[in-house]
């Protein structure tokens, strides 16, 4: 069975976030780069799977050589190899059409994703792509087991969940607790080195959506206590100044 | 070429963050000189869907194959593509939600249309077509040009608040042939909470961490919410550890939100917390340590014990 597990380089959870050259481009000054935690996930169960023999782990990344050391980490978790597509990763339809062209050539079994990109948020890759290829997609999901050609998972929604049966090959948007994040040991840190990671350009530039600018929301006016005694008066306030209740 | 808004059911009724694509949907409309056009898939009651002339729809297409009573991103995607054919529409809205999200980026790879997420605001259509969508987990915005003829906008919970009107929509069943290939799924087992609101939707929302010590104490967090008719919700360890369903996991990795009120109880207000609630209007937090992080982003602060605040403010409630 051959996985893809496609991964993005995102600024950590715990960064402010700033803007420069007039709000036009985001500041990645002492900005510390991580795997997108959703991504994450699917790696981890990406590699779980791998405990079966005969299954392979792809991890590819759309993205500029500063995605290279989030790979290598990917690397040193346990996929056996890696794909880089040398671009920005400016617009969703333009990822999503670089990861259809891979999978097109290579036929994987199935093709693993995070819910969304913490970046931009839109949970739209594993629908598109799943669009170019022909192939169902299912997110979010919290839960896979792969039975030969059947896979058996647990996607969420709104108020619950719901056990799903599919044929490979899938496209799947991964959540917790589909597996517990890992982290590299000593030994998967030195292989990783050796590991291959192909740089390839990208296959044609359509984007259908472009950033002009960028703005930080507001600040948030300053907190009004209340004394726990008086702790009623919240009520009162809730109704008659902030209008919400 | 109308503007088609994709309108979720609930168990029959249309939801709430619908109704707001729906007035979103007919405002672009206006500003577009076209009118509004709602596609709803399911089982619905024709006078239940006329309501979104209310809204501003001025007519509703009802897709109600038994096929597609159950929810199913890929075969909605087709209908809302056909629909889109037929009236012409370029620009498509839904609401955020997670068959919203399926839908749209289905949707999206089949008409190659520009989808922009999180929208937040009106388009602007004076240079281009722009929206303001919120980026890096409502951290920061982005002012976001739509370069592709279709175009497709999926729409933050609170972007607009509907104004209703006297007005009902004409409404016309539409049956577009289906695709095999968009029902290979087979659901095997459904576990919704019947009855409770629904987090995403919700207004009003009780929340907790693990200040409340354990499961066994979550009476006094559902007193509450039952009192205001507010949904409920955790943090992360929470849910970790099992002491409530995922689906009410809030945060980085969990739900984002964006309520009219969020009152959090025994949260420390760590960054990834923030991040899924940061869009809330007004922001309560009950924390026993005053240096908790969270009071700095909130709107107002009790430094209290959550076993003491808690049951006085759902008593204060039931007294209105
Ligand atoms: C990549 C990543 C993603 C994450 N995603 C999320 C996410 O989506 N959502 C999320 O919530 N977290 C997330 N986290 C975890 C986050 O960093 C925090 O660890 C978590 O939010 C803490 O939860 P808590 O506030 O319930 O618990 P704690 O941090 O333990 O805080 C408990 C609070 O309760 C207070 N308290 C205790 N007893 C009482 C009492 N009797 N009365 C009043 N107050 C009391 C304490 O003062 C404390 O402030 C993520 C972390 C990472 C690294
Ligand atoms: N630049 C990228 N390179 C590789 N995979 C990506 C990229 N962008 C998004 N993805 C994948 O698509 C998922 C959903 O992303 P998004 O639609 O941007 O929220 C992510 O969790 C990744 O698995």
């Amino acid at each position: 069975m051959k996985i893809l597990v496609c991964v993005t380089s995102v600024p950590d959870t715990t960064t402010k976030i700033t803007f420069t050259d007039n709000n036009t481009r985001f500041n990645k000054t002492g900005v510390q780069f991580i795997t997108g935690p959703y991504d994450d996930y699917a790696l981890a169960r990406a590699v779980e799977l791998k405990e079966k023999p005969g299954v392979t782990v792809t991890v590819l990344n759309v993205g500029t050589a500063d995605s290279e050391p989030v790979i290598r980490k990917c690397l040193a978790i346990g996929a056996d190899d890696a794909i880089r597509v040398d671009a920005e990763p400016t617009d969703a339809f333009f990822v999503a059409e670089q990861i259809a062209a891979i999978a097109k050539e290579n036929n994987y079994d199935l093709i693993l994703m995070g819910r969304e990109s913490i970046d931009y948020n839109g949970g739209q890759v594993h629908g598109i792509v799943g669009e170019l290829l022909g192939m169902p997609s299912i997110s979010p999901v919290m839960q896979l087991d792969i039975d030969g050609s059947t896979a058996k998972l647990t996607r969420e929604i709104e108020g619950g969940k719901q056990a799903l049966e599919a044929q490979l090959p899938l496209i799947l948007g991964c959540q917790e607790p589909i597996a517990e994040w890992k982290i590299p040991n000593m030994r998967g840190i030195m292989t990783a080195r050796t590991k291959p990671l192909k740089v390839i350009p990208p296959a044609g530039n359509d984007t259908l959506t472009k950033v002009v600018g960028y703005e930080l929301p507001p600040p948030r006016g300053s907190v009004k206590m209340i004394p726990a005694e008086e702790a009623e008066t919240l009520i009162q306030l809730l109704r008659t100044e902030a209008k919400v209740i | 070429m109308s503007v088609l808004i994709f309108a979720e059911l609930d168990e029959g009724k249309l939801k709430g963050s619908s109704k707001e694509a729906i007035y979103y949907g007919s405002k672009v409309a206006e500003s577009l000189g076209t009118a509004a056009t709602a596609i709803v898939i399911g089982q619905a009651d024709d006078a239940e869907l006329a309501t979104a002339g209310r809204f501003g729809a001025a007519k509703v297409l009802h897709a109600a194959d038994s096929k597609l009573t159950e929810a199913n991103g890929m075969a909605y995607a087709s209908v809302v593509a056909a629909a889109a054919e037929q009236e012409g529409s370029t620009v498509v809205v839904v609401a955020k939600s997670s068959l919203g999200d399926a839908m749209a980026a289905r949707l999206a790879g089949k008409l190659r249309a520009g989808l922009a997420a999180n929208v937040v605001d009106l388009p602007n259509l004076s240079n281009g077509f722009r929206v303001k969508r919120s980026i890096y987990t409502g951290k920061a915005f982005a002012e976001t040009e739509l370069t592709a003829d279709k175009k497709i906008l999926a729409i933050k919970k609170n972007t607009i608040t509907p104004e209703e009107k006297e007005a009902t929509a004409s409404v016309e069943a539409f049956s577009p042939a289906l695709n095999d290939s968009d029902f290979v799924l087979k659901v095997t087992n459904t576990e919704k909470a019947t009855g409770d609101v629904l987090l995403p939707e919700a207004d009003l929302v009780v929340s907790a961490g693990r200040g409340l010590k354990g499961p066994e104490n979550w009476g006094i967090v559902e007193d509450l919410a039952k009192a205001l008719g507010a949904a409920t919700a955790c943090s992360k360890p929470v849910s970790d550890l099992d002491w409530r369903p995922h689906h009410e996991h809030v945060g980085q990795t969990g739900i984002k939100i964006s309520p009219n009120l969020y009152i959090a109880a025994g949260i420390s207000g760590a960054i990834q917390h923030l991040a899924g609630v940061n869009s809330s209007k007004v922001i309560v937090v009950i924390n026993k340590d005053p240096e908790a992080p969270f009071f700095k982003s909130a709107d107002y602060g009790i430094v209290g014990d959550v076993f003491d605040i808690l049951p006085r403010l759902t008593k204060a409630v039931n007294a209105l």
